[in-house]
């Protein structure tokens, strides 16, 4: 066991874990956040994908004791956060999810694109979006939903 | 899947790091970005008995320029190259090559030294680096030692790198303002690990690379010296002859976009 300490939307955790625990398992097993979602768990669907000190990264393929003293943002840490309450809108507008199995990955990666990338047209969305797999919207929902968002983030 | 078990141990210096290295029983593997171990680790087809984590050691994640040579630390990451943390020509180069590895949270952790290090052939440092020669920075044992690029990968996930030293660094030219370079990657989905790619970089001498090999990238001296004669084209045909007359062990397929990579590659660098 090792002991690590980070903080998980804002509250402070102390935890002694395997060292083979997944950032991702740690979040939904030991803290119960099961809005993140764990799909090919090596790094290429996205859906495990939150923020770790403010960029996002894949908690399935960074271990919990790695991240010791990092802050992490889950799906559930976004309440108040401007650009993911405007997506969270955007998305229901656009009907950019289906199953929402991919939702919390998708958002997370979104929120990056709009505030990393302001002037992202639909190509680059759609580059940007090449790590998040979607399998039953097809994307035109989530690419016009980034879309929407851009646009309301330029107005 | 899940990561099989292991020992971790976190180091705060490099001095610790090298001890613990020597110290540890077994297969033991340094841990940089892990976002090509972890996959690996997930997948089980690495099963290290101990990881030794460098993400608190300092020192490891400098980019600065001394005279003509550009020393860039280990732990830089792909998303920092991206983001334009490498100066001059040699930066525009890198960042060309960053921004097309796997995705911005991959690149977010993945570092420059762990993928060289950790030398799968699919990778895009291991040829990038390749094009452009220059220096391992290692540190083992007995004190530092610096190992050519050239030759330093020499198969699969196998370097030139001693079981008890760790990757620190590079040091890469400084390419002249407005040098020539040019990279193409075959894959069938932006991100994916590639299925062949073509680097060419015009320093001080044309370097060419054929890359994402089933084995090391390596220089393709013929196209080098076509380059070093002034040629600013090379057809996919003639790019099969100089590569068949290599004899890397391709098949037909392999060889057509082997041959393409470079072809588009040499195209986009005099484009």
């Amino acid at each position: 066991m090792s002991q690590v300490s980070l903080t998980i939307n804002g509250e402070a955790v102390t935890a002694d874990v395997e060292p083979r625990v997944s950032l991702a398992d740690f979040i939904r097993d030991h803290r119960r956040l099961t809005g993140t979602h764990l799909g090919c768990e090596h790094g290429v669907c996205g859906a495990c994908t939150v923020l770790m000190d403010g960029v996002p990264v894949r908690s399935c393929i960074t271990f919990a004791v790695v991240a010791d003293g990092a802050e992490i943002t889950t799906i559930e840490g976004f309440d108040e956060d401007e650009p993911m309450t405007q997506l969270r809108k955007a998305f229901h507008e656009n009907h950019a999810l289906q199953c929402g199995y991919c939702t919390p990955g998708m958002l997370v990666a979104a929120r990056d694109i709009v505030t990393r990338l302001p002037e992202a047209d639909e190509d680059r969305v759609r580059l940007e979006l090449a790590g998040n797999l979607c399998r039953c919207t097809g994307y035109v929902g989530i690419v016009n939903a980034i879309l929407q968002v851009l646009e309301e983030r330029r107005a | 899947m899940k990561s099989a078990k292991f020992d971790y141990e976190r180091t705060g210096s490099l001095d610790d790091a090298l001890k613990a290295l020597a110290a540890a029983e077994g297969e033991t593997r340094i841990l940089g970005g892990g976002q090509s171990l972890g996959p690996m680790m997930n997948l089980r087809l690495a099963q290290p008995d101990e990881l030794i984590d460098l993400s608190r050691v300092a020192g490891l994640d400098g980019i600065e320029v001394s005279g003509s040579t550009l020393h860039i630390g280990a732990r830089v990451t792909h998303a920092r190259i991206e983001d334009g943390g490498v100066p001059g020509e040699t930066g525009r180069y890198m960042e060309y090559v960053a921004q097309g590895i796997s995705y911005r949270s991959v690149r977010n952790r993945g570092t420059i030294g762990g993928s060289v290090a950790h030398a799968d052939p699919s990778a895009d440092w291991p040829t990038a680096l390749l094009a452009l020669g220059g220096e391992v920075a290692i540190a083992g044992q007995d004190g530092a030692r610096k190992a050519p690029l050239d030759g330093f990968q020499v198969g699969p996930f196998a370097t030139g790198l001693g079981y008890d030293e760790i990757l620190t660094g590079f040091e890469l030219p400084v390419l002249p303002d407005g040098a020539k370079w040019g990279y193409y990657k075959v894959n069938r989905k932006p991100g994916e690990f590639a299925d062949a790619i073509g680097a060419i970089v015009m320093g001080e001498t044309p370097r060419a690379v054929c890359g994402a090999t089933e084995s090391a990238p390596f220089r393709v001296a013929a196209i080098e010296e076509k380059l070093a004669g002034g040629a600013t084209e090379l057809s996919i045909a003639e790019a099969r002859d100089i590569l068949a007359a290599t004899d890397p062990g391709f098949d037909d397929y392999e060889l057509q976009i082997h041959a393409v990579a470079l072809s588009r590659a040499i195209g986009s660098t005099f484009a």
